[in-house]
C-alpha cells in the first residue's frame, strides 16, 4: 500500500490526540486558549449535526431525491475548526464539499441541495453569508479566491487594526486540487501581491481514486516554501488544531501578513460522491484505522473527560440534528423543478436582447413538443 | 383512507440507467420509518444499500431479487398512513391507471402517439423523467433501447432570432455594419440578416445596398414593381421613385451650393505625356518604389503641387460671410473618388510637403480605402484643391464642378496613343488632356491658365520638376 502515502503524524501540529487527550504545542497553544468548554461544545454541536444533515442527503440520494451528493463524513473538524476561526468580515470560497464551513457561516442547510437536485448552481447569498458558491471544477476558485483577497487588500480591508474592518478570505480545495495548474497559479499572485488569503488544503488523500502518494512526492505543505508562503501541516481530525492553527494564519493574513497555506491531513470516510465505490481503492484495514481517528469521537472523548458533555446536551444535539434531517427531507421534496426557461433568468443582470431572443426561441421549441406526461 | 406511495429504482450512481436487486431487507406487512435499510441492489459502479424513504407500511415489493430493473421503474409501495383503510393490493395498479387516464387527456387526439403503454413494470413516464438527457456513465454504455425521446408535434421552428422575433428585438449589428449601412443609406430593419443569432452582418448590408442600386436595373419587372428595392412605382408603373438619402444627398447639396455660388471657368489644355509614361515605367522598376503603386495620377498629382508652388494664388477659398479671400499655406491635395458609397473626395493632408514616395504611399492609401468602404471622416474635410481622375472610364476630358470651399479642381483624362507632331515629325505619342475648373471670383483666366500650362509642362517634361521643385 506504499501508494497510500503517509498516515505518520510526527509533523502534524496537534492539540487532541486521537484518543482525546489535550496536548501541547509550543506555537499554536495560544491560539486554542480563548477555546473554552462552551465554545468547544459549539463545535461539537456542529460537527454532530453537520454529520447528520450529511447523512441525510445521502439517504435522499439512495431514494432518487438527489442527482448526486458529495459527503464531508469524516472532515467535520477540519471544516468546523477553521470555520469557527471565521470573523464577520472574512470571506469563504469552498469548493464543494464544505458544508461544514457552511454551517459555521449560516447558510440554510437543505438550501445547499439545490445543486445537488440539479435545480440551481446556488441558492444562497454569497455576500450575507460571506460564503461563495460551490465550485465544481477542481481548484477553478482558487484565482477567484485570491483576485478577491487582492480587492479587500485594495479596499482596504487589511492591517487597520480595526476588526471591523479587517478581514481575510479562506479558500478550502483538497489535495486532488493541488495538482491543478490554476491553484499554483493562485499561489504566485497570492504571494507576490501578499494578499490576505488562507489556502486550506483538506488532504483527505484521495482525489477521487487516486492516492495522495500518485500526485505528490512531498507533503502538500511544503510546496508552500516554493512561493515564499509560510505553511503548516495540521492534524485535520482535530477540531481544536485546526480551530488555532486557522485562527493565526487568519489574523496574520487579516493584518496583512500575507498568505498561508494550511494542509489539514484527515481521511474522506465516505465515497467521494455517491457515484463512487471507495471499496475498489482502499482496504478495510485502512478504513478501519481512521475510523479510529474519528473526529467527533475525538472531540467527545474530550469533553467527557472534562465532565463538559452532559446527557442534556447531547439529548438537545440529537433532536436538533434530527430535526435538521426531518426538515431537510420534507424540503427536498417540496421542491418542484424550475420552469426550462429559468435557465435564462440569470444570465445578465440586466435585459438583454440576445438572451431574451434565445428563451423566446426556446420557448416555442418547447412548445413543439406533445403535452408532458403527468407524474404520479 | 391509507395513502399509497410508491418507490422507484433511483439512479445510485450518475447517470445509470438500471441495477439489479440484490437483497430485500423487508417483507410486505413490515412497519418501516425512514432510511432504515431497504434493500441492496448492485449497479455498473457499485454495491448500494437504499434506506427506506417513507415511515409506514410495507404493502408491496414489486421486483424479485435478482430482477434487473430499469431505473425509474417502481420496486415498492409503502402505505404513509396505515391507520387508515387496509390497502387494497391493487393500489400501485389504481395509481397507474391514474397516470394513463392523465396522459390520454393531455395529448390531443389528433397527434397522439403510439398510446401510452399499458404501464407494466416500468412506467416510461418516469423512466423519461430519470433519465433526462440519456447521458450515461462513461464506459458502460446505453442499454439498448433506453433511449427515449420526448414526443414531438407538427411544424418547423425558425431559427433564433427569426422572422417571428424580428419586430419584438432592435435589429442586432455590430457598430462598423451599423456604420456602413448608415453611410450606404440603408435601413437596416429591412435587412434580412444571415449571422448567427440574427446578427446583420457586412454582407448582407452590402447586398441590401446592391439592391438599391441602379446596377441591377438590367432587367425590368413588371411594370406596377418598382426597380429598385429602395423605391416605389408611381405613375401607373411608368416610374420609380427614390427617397434622396445619404451620400447622393450630401452630393446634390455640395454640387448645387457649389455650382451656383462659384462662377465656374474651365480651361482645356491637350499635352504629349509620353515622357510621363517612361518615367512611371522607370519608377516602376525602380526598388524604393517596390512597396507603392506608381500611376499616371500620382505624376499628375506632382505637378499638380509643383504648379502650386509658382501659382499659390491657386489654392485659396472665398469666404463669403467675412468677404475675405483665404490664402492656405497647406495643400490638401483632394482626389475624387467613386466609392460604393457613391462620388467621395477624400484628401491628402499636407500634400505640398511629401516626397514623391510619401506621396504614392498616401495616394495609395486613399484608394484602398476608398475601395474598401473606409474612407474615414477627417480625410472627406478640409480639402484645398482637387483632382477628378476621368481617364480610367475613357474620358477624354470634362468640366468638372469645384469641391465646395475650394477654388480650383483638375480634370485629368484617358491617356491614348495618338499622332502628334514631335520635334517636326509626326509620331505615335501618348497624349492627355488636361481641365481646370475655378472659382472665377478669385482666380482670373490668367492665373488658372498658367497653373494648367505648368501642370501640361511637367506632365509633357518631368525633368521640369527638379527646376520647380
Amino acid at each position: 500500500m506504499e501508494a497510500h502515502g503517509p498516515r505518520a503524524d510526527e509533523d502534524l501540529v496537534t492539540l487532541l490526540t486521537h484518543t482525546g487527550e489535550r496536548v501541547s504545542h509550543p506555537d499554536f497553544d495560544r491560539y486554542a486558549e480563548g477555546v473554552d468548554a462552551e465554545a468547544m461544545r459549539r463545535m461539537w454541536r456542529d460537527m454532530t449535526v453537520v454529520r447528520a444533515f450529511d447523512n441525510e442527503a445521502t439517504s435522499l440520494q439512495r431514494q432518487g431525491e438527489l442527482g448526486v451528493w458529495v459527503q464531508s463524513l469524516g472532515q467535520e473538524a477540519a471544516q468546523i475548526g477553521s470555520g469557527h476561526a471565521l470573523t464577520g468580515n472574512d470571506f469563504v470560497f469552498p469548493s464543494y464539499r464544505e458544508h461544514g464551513v457552511a454551517l459555521t457561516r449560516g447558510v440554510d442547510m437543505p438550501e445547499i441541495l439545490r445543486i445537488f437536485r440539479g435545480l440551481q448552481h446556488g441558492a444562497w447569498d454569497p455576500e450575507a453569508h460571506r460564503f461563495h458558491l460551490y465550485t465544481l471544477v477542481i481548484g477553478a476558485h482558487s484565482l477567484h479566491a485570491t483576485g478577491y483577497a487582492m480587492a479587500m487588500d485594495r479596499d482596504g480591508m487589511v492591517g487597520t487594526g480595526d476588526p471591523e474592518r479587517d478581514g481575510a478570505v479562506i479558500c478550502y480545495f483538497g489535495d486532488g486540487a493541488t495538482s491543478q495548474g490554476d491553484v499554483s497559479e493562485a499561489m504566485v499572485f497570492a504571494a507576490v501581491n501578499s494578499a490576505p488569503i488562507v489556502f486550506f488544503v483538506q488532504n483527505n488523500q484521495f482525489a477521487i481514486s487516486e492516492p495522495v502518494a500518485r500526485q505528490t512526492r512531498a507533503p502538500l505543505a511544503q510546496r508552500g516554501a516554493g512561493f515564499d508562503i509560510p505553511s503548516v501541516r495540521v492534524d485535520g481530525n482535530d477540531v481544536l488544531a485546526c480551530h488555532a492553527v486557522t485562527r493565526w494564519a487568519l489574523e496574520r493574513a487579516r493584518s496583512g501578513g500575507g498568505p498561508v497555506l494550511i494542509e489539514a491531513f484527515t481521511y474522506r470516510m465516505g465515497a467521494h460522491t455517491t457515484a463512487d465505490d471507495p471499496t475498489r481503492y482502499r482496504t478495510r484495514a485502512d478504513e478501519a484505522y481512521w475510523a479510529e481517528r474519528d473526529p467527533i469521537a475525538r472531540l467527545d472523548a474530550y469533553l467527557t473527560s472534562l465532565g463538559e458533555l452532559g446527557e442534556d446536551f447531547r439529548a438537545t444535539v440529537a433532536a436538533e440534528a434530527k430535526d435538521l434531517g426531518r426538515r431537510t427531507r420534507e424540503t427536498v421534496r417540496g421542491w418542484t423543478s424550475p420552469t426550462s426557461t429559468a435557465m435564462f433568468d440569470h444570465v445578465y443582470a440586466e435585459p438583454h436582447a440576445t438572451v431574451e431572443a434565445e428563451r423566446a426561441w426556446f420557448e416555442r421549441y418547447e412548445r413543439t413538443f406533445a403535452a408532458e406526461e403527468v407524474h404520479a | 383512507m391509507p395513502t399509497i406511495e410508491t418507490f422507484h429504482m433511483p439512479d445510485a450512481g450518475e447517470g445509470l440507467t438500471e441495477a439489479d436487486i440484490v437483497t430485500w431487507r423487508v417483507a410486505p406487512g413490515d412497519t418501516v420509518e425512514v432510511n432504515q435499510p431497504l434493500l441492496e441492489i448492485e449497479t455498473a459502479k457499485s454495491l448500494v444499500e437504499l434506506p427506506c424513504p417513507y415511515d409506514g407500511v410495507v404493502v408491496a415489493l414489486l421486483a424479485a431479487e435478482g430482477d434487473t430493473v430499469d431505473v425509474g421503474a417502481p420496486i415498492a409501495t409503502f402505505d404513509v398512513d396505515p391507520g387508515g383503510e387496509a390497502p387494497a393490493d391493487d393500489a400501485p395498479v389504481a395509481q397507474d391507471a391514474v397516470v394513463a387516464e392523465a396522459v390520454v387527456a393531455e395529448v390531443p387526439v389528433a397527434q397522439a402517439p403510439a398510446a401510452p403503454e399499458p404501464a407494466p413494470a416500468s412506467s416510461p413516464a418516469k423512466v423519461a423523467e430519470t433519465e433526462g438527457s440519456g447521458a450515461v456513465l462513461v464506459g458502460y454504455g446505453v442499454k439498448a433501447g433506453s433511449a427515449q425521446r420526448r414526443e414531438r408535434r407538427d411544424g418547423a421552428l425558425d431559427p433564433i432570432g427569426g422572422a417571428e422575433d424580428a419586430s419584438e428585438y432592435p435589429v442586432l449589428a455590430k457598430p462598423p455594419v451599423r456604420k456602413l449601412a448608415r453611410d450606404l443609406g440603408v435601413d437596416l430593419t429591412t435587412v434580412t440578416p444571415s449571422g448567427p443569432g440574427g446578427l446583420v452582418t457586412r454582407e448582407d448590408v452590402e447586398q441590401a445596398s446592391q439592391a438599391n442600386s441602379a446596377r441591377s436595373l438590367a432587367t425590368y419587372a413588371a411594370d406596377d414593381q418598382p426597380w429598385l428595392e429602395s423605391g416605389y412605382s408611381k405613375d401607373g408603373g411608368r416610374s420609380t421613385r427614390v427617397p434622396v438619402r445619404s451620400v447622393r444627398k450630401r452630393t446634390a447639396e455640395a454640387m448645387v451650393k457649389s455650382a451656383f455660388t462659384a462662377p465656374h471657368v474651365t480651361v482645356f489644355h491637350t499635352a504629349d505625356v509620353t515622357e510621363t509614361m517612361t518615367l512611371v515605367k522607370r519608377l516602376k522598376a525602380d526598388r524604393e518604389f517596390a512597396d507603392v503603386r506608381v500611376t499616371p495620377l500620382l505624376i499628375v498629382a506632382k505637378a499638380l503641387l509643383l504648379a502650386v508652388r509658382r501659382h499659390p494664388e491657386i489654392n485659396a477659398s472665398w469666404d463669403d460671410e467675412a468677404q475675405e479671400i483665404v490664402y492656405k499655406h497647406f495643400v490638401n491635395l483632394g482626389i475624387a473618388a467613386s466609392t460604393p458609397r457613391g462620388l467621395l473626395v477624400p484628401n491628402i493632408k499636407d500634400a505640398h510637403r511629401l516626397p514623391l514616395h510619401a506621396l504614392a504611399a498616401q495616394l495609395g492609401e486613399l484608394t484602398a480605402l476608398a475601395r474598401e468602404n473606409r474612407t474615414p471622416p477627417t480625410s472627406l474635410t478640409g480639402g484645398t484643391i482637387s483632382i477628378t481622375n476621368v481617364g480610367p472610364l475613357g474620358i477624354d476630358t470634362g468640366t468638372p464642378i469645384l469641391n465646395p470651399g475650394e477654388s480650383a479642381i483638375l480634370a485629368f483624362g484617358a491617356i491614348r496613343e495618338q499622332p502628334w507632331v514631335h520635334e517636326g515629325e509626326i509620331k505615335v505619342r501618348w497624349v492627355t488632356q488636361l481641365a481646370l475648373s475655378f472659382d472665377h471670383r478669385l482666380v482670373d483666366g490668367e492665373l488658372g491658365a498658367r497653373v494648367l500650362a505648368d501642370v501640361g509642362r511637367v506632365m509633357s517634361d518631368p525633368s521640369q520638376g527638379l527646376v520647380w521643385g
